[in-house]
């Protein structure tokens, strides 16, 4: 433990945010945007306990435990609304819910 | 150069949410989603943040996930006349290596991010008021003393979501379907 840095850590949330980000772009299948998104936020997390632990002060893990929470209520949201979009037009696929593209 | 345990970890993150990223089949991307949020779990623990760990292998890995997986295996997403968007996939392999350059960048040679080991405090933060403690008593005095409007906004935020979940998922109304 005494080996890494902080650097490191944010080297980690940064990698993983990049991925989450590139993931977004690139695919098609609504539900793995999603994840993708997820993925996005619990390197945001990363990068916050890595602050607050070799800060030493205790706000970020704080702010982590909300950012917990608003993922959750953020996540139930989400997919209820994918649930009701699918019903409605029967394709998750971004390509294909193209109802307001001129 | 960092210990070994950060670098398995930080490997099976990446390699986690690279499967993610690249697979097609969205179970198997579900896959590499909890691989990739466990990962980043364990990292909560070398980071000395016991109670972020486990809440994160709880509520992420654990309750979100599963949601996920539910959803996927609900809706049947598998689409076969998709093709993969080898032009859009360039795009954003790019964004991605522009990304990467760019936290590389500043980590390891614009010397802006300070390398503080890990014991040492930093002198501005001397007089803060709430010390870093791995214990979840500390979390809970925290909670409830300096971070309570918060915490009812959160739970006020929770009934809310749990409101519109079974508003949204209700039938929709017959003949606008």
């Amino acid at each position: 433990m005494e080996h890494t840095t902080l650097a490191h850590h944010l080297l980690l949330a940064g990698l993983l945010f990049a991925l989450g980000l590139a993931g977004v772009l690139v695919r098609r299948n609504l539900l793995v945007v999603y994840m993708c998104l997820e993925l996005m936020l619990a390197a945001a997390t990363l990068a916050l306990v890595a602050f607050s632990r070799f800060n030493r002060t205790m706000d970020g893990a704080v702010l982590v435990f909300f950012v917990i929470t608003v993922a959750a209520a953020e996540v139930a949201v989400g997919l209820a609304l994918i649930v009701a979009l699918y019903r409605r037009r029967g394709t998750v696929s971004s390509e294909r819910l193209d109802v307001l593209r001129p | 150069m960092p210990d070994g345990l950060f670098i398995f970890f930080a490997a099976l993150t990446l390699g986690a949410a690279s499967l993610l990223v690249l697979s097609r089949n969205a179970v198997t991307s579900a896959m590499g989603m909890i691989l990739a949020l466990v990962g980043v779990a364990a990292d909560f623990f070398l980071l000395d943040a016991y109670f972020l760990g486990v809440l994160q292998v709880l509520v992420y890995a654990g309750a979100v996930m599963v949601l996920f997986l539910f959803i996927i295996m609900l809706l049947d997403t598998e689409d076969p006349t998709d093709s993969y968007p080898w032009r859009k996939a360039a795009g954003g392999l790019a964004v991605f290596f522009l990304l990467a350059a760019g936290v590389l960048w500043l980590f390891h040679w614009s010397g802006a991010v300070p390398n503080t080991p890990a014991g040492a405090t930093p002198p501005e933060l001397t007089a803060a008021p709430s010390e870093f403690a791995t214990a979840a008593k500390a979390f809970g005095r925290l909670l409830y003393t300096k971070y309570l409007l918060p915490l009812e906004i959160a739970g006020l935020l929770l009934l809310t979501a749990l409101v519109g979940v079974v508003s949204l998922s209700k039938d929709a109304p017959a003949g606008q379907a």
